[in-house]
C-alpha cells in the first residue's frame, strides 16, 4: 500500500493538517491576557450576540450527512489502529508540549489562551468528527478514536481538554441526530476557519442531580416553537458560545429533549460560575428565561434513546478525561517519588508510598479499560449503557481517590501551586459529577 | 481495531466448560465442601472431556494445557491458547474454585511442566497429574528463601526438607519441587524438580483442614534422601545469576492471569446470585441514572460491578499480552491484585446484602454465598498473595531491585 492510499485515511488527514500548522509552532508560553481574566470573574455579562451571522450562510444539505459506523472486528484486540495510533501521538505530544505548560495559567485565569484553540483547531479535533461533504476530515464514526484523543489531551490537562473539546460534543451531536435543515444551519461553521464555541447544556444547579429529571422545561408556544425556562451549570466557555444544545424536559409529554439555542436569543443569559476546578474551561451558567426557539431547534424529535445515547456518550469522555489525568498523575508521581529523600532513602522505598503508586496504576488501568470497551460497544452500535455505568462508577471514585492521593504523595508540596498535582486533585473531582458537556 | 469482547471463535468452549460448572460443579459444590479430603469422583468422567478439549482447540480447559508461548512468526493480532484458557477457568470458577483445582491433570504443576519443560520432558510426563510444591514452613511469599535442598550425586539429584500447602499433593501424580542447589548461592541456585509420587522418602504426611476450597485436597511432603533422575529437573541445571530464579518465575507471569481468572469466576457467581436476590426484593438497577438517586444497595452493587469489570478485562488483557508474545509480568500482577482483592470484597459484601440467607449454608443458589466468601480468600494468597502483587507492580513501575523496595 502506497503512502498515498494510507492518506485516504481520516486520521491522517488531521494530522496532516496538524504536521502543516504553523500556529503550532509559533505558540509559546504567552501569559494570559488582562481582558480574559476581566472577562471570566466579571459577575455577569450577556451572551454573545451575533450567533445569528455565523450560522445558515452556507447552502443546504440534500440528506443528513452521517458518518458510517465501524463493524465489528472478530478478535479481543487492545491494539489501536495504525491511524488511531499515529493520532493518539501527535495529540499526546501537542497536550504535553503545549497544554501542560499553559494549564496553570489557564486555571489561575480562568480562561483558555486563544492561541491554543486555535492551535488545537488546526490540529482538527472538531474536523475529525465532521463528515467529508460539510468540509470536515471525518469517514467513520469512531467513540474509541475520540476516547483516544480526549484522553490524550486530558494527560497535558483535563481542564484545557474541556475547553478544547466543547465545541465538537456539538457538532458530534449535530452529526449523530441532525437532521438536513439542522445540519445545514449550523454545521458548516464548525468546518470553516473560525470554528464557533459551542457547549452541550445538561448540568443543573441542584443536589443529587439527575439529568432524567431536570428541571429545565420546554413548553409548545402557540405558534408552534417553543419556550425554555431554567438554569444550566458549569457550561463551558459560555460567555463566548455561539450555540448551545440545551437539555429540557418536555412539558407536554414528560420526555426529555435536546433544544439548540443560539447565542443571543431573549431571554439567555450567562453568569460566570468558577468552580474546584475546570477552571481553564471558563464556566459560566447559563439562565433561560422564557426563551423562545423554533420547532426545529429540538433535536431528534425528542427521542428518549437519543437523550439516553447523549448521556452515556458524554459520561464516557469524562471516563476518557479522567483516564489520561490519572495518567499524568502517574507518570508525575513515578520520578517525583524516586527522587524525594526522607529518612535516608527514596521514599518510593517505603511500601506504604510504593503500593499508593501501585494501586494508581492498577485502577487507572481497570478505569481506561472500562472506557475503551463501552466506547468499542458504541461504535458498533451495541447496547453500552451498561458498560458506561460502570466506567463511570470508576471515574468517581478511583478519579477521586488518585487525585487526593496524588496530593498526599507530596505532602506539603502537593498542596501548593508550585506542583500540579492540587490542580488534578481539583480536576479529577469533576470526572464524576459532570453530565453533559462531551460527547464521543 | 480495538474490540473488548469475547471473541466469537471461543464461544463455544466458553458455552462448554459453562455446561460443565453449572451441570457437574455446581450440583456437587456443597457435597465435597462437607465432605473434605474426600476425592470428587465426579471429576473423573470429566478429565477425558477436558482432555479431549485440550487437544482439540488451542488449549483450554482448567490452565494447566496452554501458557507456553510458541515461536511462531505471525505478527497480527492473536488470541490464543492464553486467552481461551483464561475464558475456560473463569467460567469453571463461576462454578466452583475448588473443584476446578481438583480437575485430574490440570495441576499448577502441569502449568509449569506445559510452560518450562523441554520436549523430551513434556512426552514423557504427558497424560500425568502435577502439582506444585514451593511453600515451606519457614518460606511462604518469600520463595527465593526456601530451605529444601537438591544435591548432585551421579545420575541423580537427592531432595531434602519439607513442603506445605501442595495443591492436589495427595492426588496428584507427581510433584515439582522447588530446591535450591546451594543455598549460599541465593535465588539463582532454586531450580524446580518433577519427584514421582512414591518414590522413596517422599512422604505425604497431613492434609490440611481448610477456610474453604474444601474439595481441593491441601497436603504437606517430608522429603528425606528423596533420588529424582537427573533429567527430572525443569530448565537449565546450570546456576546462572542473571536467569536462574526469573527462569522458575516465569511460570507465574503465565500462571498469575488464570489464578486472577478464578477469582474474576468466582466474584461473577456471587454477583449474579445477589442481583436475583435483589431483583426478587423488588429493587432493578437503572444504569442510567445516578446512583445517589437509587438505594444504597444497588449502588453498592453498581460498585462491585465495576470493580468485577475491571478485574476481569485486566485479567484478559493479561492473558492477551503473552498470546501476542509481550511482556506482561507488570499486567498480570494487577490483574491478580485486582481480581484477588475484588473477589474477597465483593463475596462479602454479597453475604452482607444477602443476609441470613447468605450467610446460612444452603445447597445451591444463593445457599452457596457464605461458601464463595470462604472459597474467595485464598485467591488472594496463593501464586503470589495481595502484597507481593502490589510489590511486583510497584517494582516494576518505579524501576527498584528487591533490595531497594523490599
Amino acid at each position: 500500500m502506497s503512502m498515498q492510499d494510507r492518506v485516504m485515511g481520516a486520521g491522517l488527514k488531521v494530522l496532516n493538517r496538524f504536521a502543516g500548522s504553523t500556529v503550532v509552532d509559533k505558540l509559546g508560553l504567552r501569559r494570559p491576557s488582562e481582558a480574559l481574566l476581566y472577562q471570566s470573574t466579571r459577575a455577569g455579562f450577556s451572551t454573545i450576540a451575533t450567533a445569528a451571522k455565523l450560522f445558515g450562510a452556507a447552502g443546504k444539505l440534500l440528506k443528513p450527512a452521517r458518518l458510517s459506523s465501524r463493524s465489528a472486528g472478530e478478535l479481543f484486540d487492545l491494539n489501536p489502529s495504525e491511524e488511531q495510533q499515529m493520532l493518539r501521538e501527535a495529540v499526546a505530544q501537542f497536550a504535553d508540549e503545549q497544554l501542560r505548560a499553559a494549564a496553570q495559567q489557564a486555571d489561575s485565569a480562568c480562561a483558555t489562551p486563544p492561541e491554543l484553540l486555535q492551535a488545537a483547531a488546526e490540529l482538527g479535533i472538531t474536523l475529525m468528527s465532521l463528515p467529508e461533504e460539510l468540509g470536515g476530515a471525518g469517514q467513520e464514526r469512531s467513540a474509541v478514536t475520540n476516547v483516544l484523543v480526549a484522553e490524550a489531551l486530558a494527560h497535558g490537562d483535563l481542564g484545557l481538554a474541556v475547553a478544547i473539546l466543547a465545541p465538537a460534543a456539538v457538532a458530534n451531536a449535530l452529526v449523530l441526530w441532525g437532521d438536513v435543515e439542522q445540519q445545514s444551519r449550523y454545521l458548516p461553521a464548525f468546518a470553516g476557519a473560525q470554528a464557533p464555541a459551542a457547549a452541550l447544556a445538561i448540568q443543573e444547579p441542584h443536589a443529587l442531580f439527575d439529568p432524567f429529571q431536570l428541571h429545565t422545561t420546554a413548553r409548545l408556544d402557540r405558534d408552534g416553537g417553543w419556550l425554555l425556562d431554567g438554569l444550566k451549570s458549569l457550561v463551558p466557555r459560555a460567555a463566548e458560545c455561539a450555540l448551545f444544545l440545551v437539555a429540557a424536559h418536555i412539558e407536554e409529554d414528560g420526555r426529555t429533549g435536546l433544544f439548540l439555542v443560539e447565542a443571543g436569543s431573549k431571554g439567555l443569559s450567562v453568569t460566570a460560575e468558577p468552580a474546584m476546578g475546570l477552571r481553564a474551561a471558563a464556566t459560566g451558567q447559563l439562565k433561560l428565561r422564557g426563551v423562545k426557539v423554533p420547532a426545529g431547534a429540538l433535536l431528534a424529535g425528542g427521542d428518549v434513546t437519543v437523550y439516553g445515547d447523549c448521556i452515556a456518550l458524554a459520561r464516557l469522555g469524562w471516563c476518557a478525561l479522567a483516564s489520561g489525568c490519572a495518567q499524568a498523575v502517574l507518570d508525575y508521581l513515578i520520578p517525583y517519588v524516586n527522587g524525594r529523600v526522607a529518612f535516608g532513602e527514596p521514599i518510593s522505598h517505603r511500601q506504604a508510598v510504593a503500593f499508593t503508586v501501585a494501586n494508581i496504576a492498577i485502577e487507572r488501568e481497570g478505569l481506561r479499560l472500562l472506557t475503551l470497551h463501552a466506547a468499542s460497544r458504541a461504535e458498533r452500535g451495541d447496547s453500552f449503557i451498561q458498560e458506561t455505568a460502570l466506567a463511570r462508577r470508576l471515574a468517581a471514585d478511583k478519579g477521586a481517590q488518585i487525585g487526593s492521593e496524588a496530593v498526599q504523595m507530596l505532602g506539603g508540596h502537593g498542596f501548593t501551586k508550585e506542583y500540579p498535582v492540587e490542580r488534578w486533585y481539583r480536576d479529577l473531582r469533576a470526572a464524576g459529577i459532570m453530565e453533559g458537556v462531551l460527547l464521543v | 481495531m480495538i474490540n473488548l469482547e469475547t471473541p466469537r471463535k471461543f464461544t463455544a468452549l466458553v458455552q462448554q466448560a459453562h455446561q460443565v460448572a453449572e451441570q457437574i460443579f455446581r450440583p456437587n459444590s456443597r457435597k465435597y465442601d462437607r465432605a473434605e479430603h474426600s476425592y470428587p469422583k465426579e471429576l473423573d468422567m470429566l478429565a477425558s472431556l477436558l482432555d479431549g478439549m485440550n487437544a482439540s482447540s488451542a488449549g483450554s480447559g482448567a490452565g494447566a494445557a496452554g501458557v507456553r508461548r510458541d515461536g511462531s512468526a505471525d505478527t497480527g493480532n492473536r488470541n490464543g491458547s492464553n486467552l481461551s484458557t483464561v475464558l475456560g477457568v473463569m467460567e469453571l470458577c463461576w462454578g466452583d474454585v475448588g473443584l476446578l483445582l481438583s480437575m485430574p491433570r490440570q495441576g499448577l504443576g502441569n502449568s509449569a511442566i506445559a510452560s518450562v519443560a523441554s520436549e523430551e520432558q513434556l512426552k514423557r510426563f504427558e497424560g500425568r497429574w502435577a502439582a506444585m510444591a514451593i511453600t515451606e514452613p519457614g518460606a511462604g511469599s518469600d520463595s527465593a528463601n526456601i530451605r529444601t535442598s537438591a544435591r548432585l550425586d551421579g545420575d541423580h539429584y537427592v531432595l531434602n526438607g519439607e513442603k506445605i500447602y501442595v495443591t492436589s499433593g495427595e492426588r496428584a501424580d507427581l510433584v515439582v519441587v522447588w530446591a535450591t542447589l546451594d543455598r549460599k548461592l541465593g535465588r539463582a541456585a532454586i531450580k524446580s524438580f518433577v519427584v514421582e509420587k512414591g518414590t522413596p522418602g517422599f512422604e505425604l504426611v497431613r492434609l490440611e483442614h481448610k477456610l474453604g476450597i474444601r474439595a481441593s485436597d491441601t497436603a504437606a511432603f517430608l522429603l528425606k534422601d528423596v533420588r529424582v533422575p537427573k533429567e527430572n529437573l525443569l530448565g537449565s541445571p546450570e546456576v546462572d545469576a542473571q536467569k536462574g530464579f526469573a527462569g522458575v518465575m516465569q511460570t507465574f507471569d503465565n500462571t498469575r492471569p488464570l489464578v486472577a481468572g478464578m477469582a474474576v469466576g468466582l466474584t461473577r457467581a456471587c454477583l449474579e446470585e445477589t442481583r436475583k436476590l435483589l431483583n426478587k426484593a423488588g429493587l432493578d438497577i437503572d444504569y442510567a441514572r445516578p446512583l445517589h438517586r437509587q438505594v444504597s444497595a444497588v449502588a453498592d452493587f453498581v460498585r462491585m460491578e465495576a470493580d468485577y469489570e475491571a478485574a476481569r478485562l485486566l485479567t484478559l488483557q493479561a492473558a492477551w499480552m503473552a498470546d501476542n508474545r509481550q511482556p506482561n509480568s507488570l499486567q498480570a500482577s494487577m490483574a491478580k491484585a485486582k481480581a484477588g482483592r475484588t473477589c474477597v470484597e465483593v463475596a462479602q459484601k454479597c453475604v452482607e446484602l444477602a443476609g441470613s440467607v447468605g450467610y446460612a449454608e444452603g445447597e445451591d443458589g444463593a445457599g452457596l454465598l457464605e461458601k464463595w466468601a470462604r472459597d474467595a480468600k485464598i485467591l488472594d494468597i496463593f501464586e503470589g498473595t495481595q502484597q507481593i502483587q502490589l510489590l511486583i507492580v510497584a517494582r516494576r513501575l518505579l524501576g527498584k531491585s528487591s533490595t531497594e523496595l523490599k
